[in-house]
C-alpha cells in the first residue's frame, strides 16, 4: 500500500467517524465501540473483501458479519461512502419511516444479517464458510467480535467446532478495545491471555494495531486461507477513537448527546479542544 | 410423490436430487445413522453443540440451502431457542429442526430430556412452523411438502408403526380428517394418535358417534377442520403429550375466542408437570394416556354434558 492509498483510507475513516458523531445525537448511539472499529471496517472494505454493490447477490463473494452489532454506525458510516447505502439515509436514524436503528438489519442492502444478541454471528459465518468450501469457493468470510462479546459461552462453542472443521476461509476480527458495557473487560472477565485461547482451540492467531492501516495490511493479505486453520485477527483498538474527551472512557459506551455537543464533537475530530461534554450516558444494558 | 419406506431413504432421496439440502446434526443420529457415509460432505456434525448448529444452519440458508438438522428436541429446542427464535424465525430461513425423542418418546430419561413445552415455544415465534406427525407413515406422506417449503420448521420427530392407513394427499395446513362424529370429536397430534385411535374404537363400540382429526401441524393450524369439529359434535378432546399450556387445548381456546364460539372441550395432557420417566408402556399407563384410559375418561365427561 503506498502513501496516497494510506492518505485515503484516513480520510475515508475520517468521514466515517463524522458519520458516525452525527448518528450519536437524536436518540443517541453505540459511539465508543463505533469508533474503535471504524478503522478496521473501512480497511476491510476498501482494501481486502471482494464485496462491492454490483456483488452482493454473487455466491463467489467475500461475506463480512458484524457480531458486535451495536457498532453499526461504523458499518452504515462505511457503506455510504463505499456507495452502499446513500447518505441521505442515514438522518433517518431511529425513524419510522427506515430500518437505521441501534442494530444491523438485513434490509439495509449489505447487511449479511441482523444482529444484536451477542455470541451468534460466528456460528452463522460458519455455516457459510462450511458452504463455501463445499462448493470449492475461494470466499472469505469474516465476523467481527467484540471482546465483551467473547463472554458469550456460544462463541467459544463456535470456535470449538471451526477449529475441529479446519475452515481455513473463516476469519474472525476482534474489536479489543478493551472495554464492555460498563467497565473495563479486565475488571470483570479477564480475557488475556486472548492468543493463548484462540491458539488452543486451534485457530492461527495474529495481533495488531487496529488503528494502523498499514500494518492490518500487512496482517490481512497475508493471511492463507485455503489451509485448515481458522484464523482470528486479534485488533487492538482505543474505544472511543479520534476523539480524546470520550477516548478510552467507559462511561462513553452508549451515549445520547445533545445537538450542540454533536457539533463540538466534529469539532474535536477536526484538532479543536475536547469538547465540554455534559450528557449523562445511557445504560442500555 | 412416492412414499419412501423409511426417513433416511427420504432424505437420501432429497440430497441426491435436489442440492438445497443438507443433513446437519448436534451429535444425535438416531435417524440418520447410515448417512454420513452416503451422502459425503452434505452431512455434517457440529458434535454436541445445538446453539452452533442452529446458528450454523443460518448460514447455510443464507447460500441457499435448505438444512435439515437433528437433535435431542429438548436440547434443540430449549438449548439453543434463543438461536432459533432471533436467527430462524427472525430471519425467517428455510431451516427444518427435527426434535428427536419428543414428548413421551423420551420415556425413561428424566425431565431434564422431556420435551413436554417444545410446541408451545416452537409456535410462539413467528414464522416458526410445527409439525407432529402420527407415526412413521405419517411422517413420510407429509415431510417432502414440508421439507421442500421455503418456511422454517420444527419436527417432532416420530416413527413408530402405522396402526392405519394415512390419507396420502398432504397439503401443508390441512389437518387429517380420520372420521366425522356426532357425539364427540377427538383431536390429537403426534405419537397418541395410536391411544386415541384406539380410545375412538373403544367408544364406537360403546355406541358413540366418535370423529377423530390428526391434526398434523399444529402450526399452521387446520382452523376450519376445528371449527366445524365444534358445529357439529357435542364435546371436543384434545390429546397431547405436551404440557397444558400453550400446546393443542391452547390452540383450541385461542380458535374459539377469535371465532366467538365455545363448546365443551376435554383437555387430556400434561397438567403441568412432567411425566414418570418409566418405559412407555408404564409411562402411558401410570398418566393415564392409555386407549381405555382416554376412552374411560371421555365417557365420564360426556355423561356429565347437558343436552
Amino acid at each position: 500500500m503506498n502513501e496516497k492509498e494510506i492518505f485515503e483510507l484516513r480520510k475515508t475513516a475520517f468521514n466515517v467517524r463524522k458519520h458516525i458523531i452525527r448518528m450519536s445525537g437524536k436518540g443517541g448511539c453505540f459511539i465508543g465501540a463505533s469508533l474503535s472499529c471504524a478503522d478496521m471496517i473501512v480497511y476491510l472494505y476498501k482494501k481486502y473483501l471482494n464485496l462491492n454493490k454490483n456483488n452482493l447477490n454473487s455466491l463467489e463473494r467475500d461475506y463480512l458479519f458484524l457480531s458486535k452489532g451495536h457498532d453499526v454506525p461504523a458499518l452504515y458510516g462505511t457503506f455510504v461512502e463505499i456507495g452502499l447505502l446513500e447518505e441521505e439515509r442515514l438522518k433517518n436514524h431511529l425513524k419510522t419511516n427506515d430500518f437505521i436503528y441501534w442494530h444491523p438489519n438485513r434490509n439495509i442492502p449489505g447487511i449479511e444479517f441482523h444482529a444484536g444478541s451477542l455470541g451468534h454471528l460466528l456460528s452463522i459465518g460458519m455455516g457459510v464458510a462450511i458452504d463455501c468450501r463445499i462448493r470449492k469457493q475461494k470466499n472469505k468470510v469474516i465476523v467481527i467480535l467484540g471482546d465483551g462479546e467473547l463472554n458469550e459461552g456460544s462463541n467459544w462453542e463456535t470456535i470449538l467446532v471451526a477449529g475441529a472443521k479446519k475452515l481455513g476461509n473463516l476469519i474472525g476480527v476482534v474489536d479489543r478495545n478493551k472495554f464492555q458495557a460498563n467497565m473495563a473487560t479486565e475488571d470483570l472477565i479477564p480475557t488475556e491471555p486472548l492468543e493463548d485461547k484462540f491458539e488452543s482451540f486451534g485457530w492461527e492467531v495474529h495481533r495488531v494495531n487496529g488503528h494502523d492501516f498499514e500494518r492490518m495490511h500487512n496482517v490481512f493479505t497475508k493471511l492463507k486461507t485455503d489451509d485448515n486453520k481458522p484464523k482470528v485477527v486479534i485488533a487492538d483498538t482505543i474505544r472511543g477513537k479520534g476523539l480524546p474527551s470520550i477516548e478510552a472512557r467507559a462511561d462513553r459506551w452508549f451515549v445520547n448527546f445533545t445537538d450542540e455537543e454533536v457539533e463540538m464533537l466534529l469539532k474535536e475530530l477536526e484538532g479543536d479542544e475536547s469538547a465540554q461534554i455534559t450528557s449523562v450516558p445511557l445504560h442500555v444494558r | 410423490m412416492k412414499l419412501h419406506s423409511s426417513y433416511e431413504l427420504l432424505l437420501k432421496d432429497l440430497v441426491d436430487s435436489d442440492e438445497r439440502f443438507m443433513i446437519v446434526t448436534a451429535e444425535n443420529r438416531a435417524a440418520i445413522r447410515n448417512l454420513p457415509n452416503q451422502i459425503g460432505d452434505r452431512f455434517i456434525d457440529t458434535g454436541i453443540t445445538e446453539q452452533t448448529m442452529v446458528g450454523m444452519c443460518a448460514g447455510l440458508a443464507l447460500r441457499g440451502r435448505i438444512p435439515i438438522a437433528h437433535a435431542l428436541a429438548t436440547f434443540l429446542t430449549m438449548r439453543a431457542f434463543e438461536f432459533i427464535r432471533t436467527d430462524i424465525g427472525l430471519g425467517n430461513l428455510p431451516v427444518k429442526l427435527v426434535g428427536g425423542f419428543p414428548g413421551f418418546l423420551s420415556d425413561g430419561n428424566g425431565p431434564a430430556h422431556q420435551a413436554v413445552e417444545d410446541v408451545s415455544i416452537m409456535r410462539g415465534i413467528p414464522n416458526m412452523n410445527v409439525f407432529c406427525p402420527a407415526d412413521e407413515e405419517d411422517m413420510l406422506i407429509c415431510l417432502p411438502e414440508i421439507l421442500k417449503s421455503p418456511m422454517p420448521f420444527y419436527i417432532r420427530y416420530n416413527n413408530p408403526r402405522p396402526i392405519y392407513s394415512h390419507d396420502r394427499n398432504y397439503k401443508i395446513s390441512k389437518a387429517e380428517i380420520v372420521s366425522k362424529g356426532k357425539d364427540v370429536t377427538l383431536l390429537v397430534y403426534g405419537i397418541l394418535f395410536k391411544q386415541t385411535y384406539e380410545a375412538k374404537e373403544i367408544l364406537e363400540k360403546a355406541g358413540y358417534s366418535v370423529g377423530l382429526i390428526n391434526v398434523r401441524t399444529p402450526k399452521p393450524i387446520d382452523e376450519e377442520a376445528i371449527i366445524d369439529a365444534s358445529k357439529n359434535t357435542k364435546l371436543l378432546v384434545t390429546i397431547e403429550d405436551h404440557f397444558l399450556t400453550g400446546g393443542l387445548y391452547s390452540i383450541v381456546a385461542e380458535i374459539f375466542l377469535k371465532n366467538k364460539i365455545t363448546s365443551d372441550v376435554l383437555p387430556i395432557a400434561l397438567m403441568n408437570k412432567w411425566f414418570k420417566p418409566v418405559l412407555m408402556k408404564d409411562l402411558l399407563e401410570y398418566e393415564g394416556f392409555t386407549g381405555a384410559q382416554i376412552a374411560g375418561k371421555i365417557k365420564e365427561k360426556l355423561k356429565q354434558i347437558k343436552y
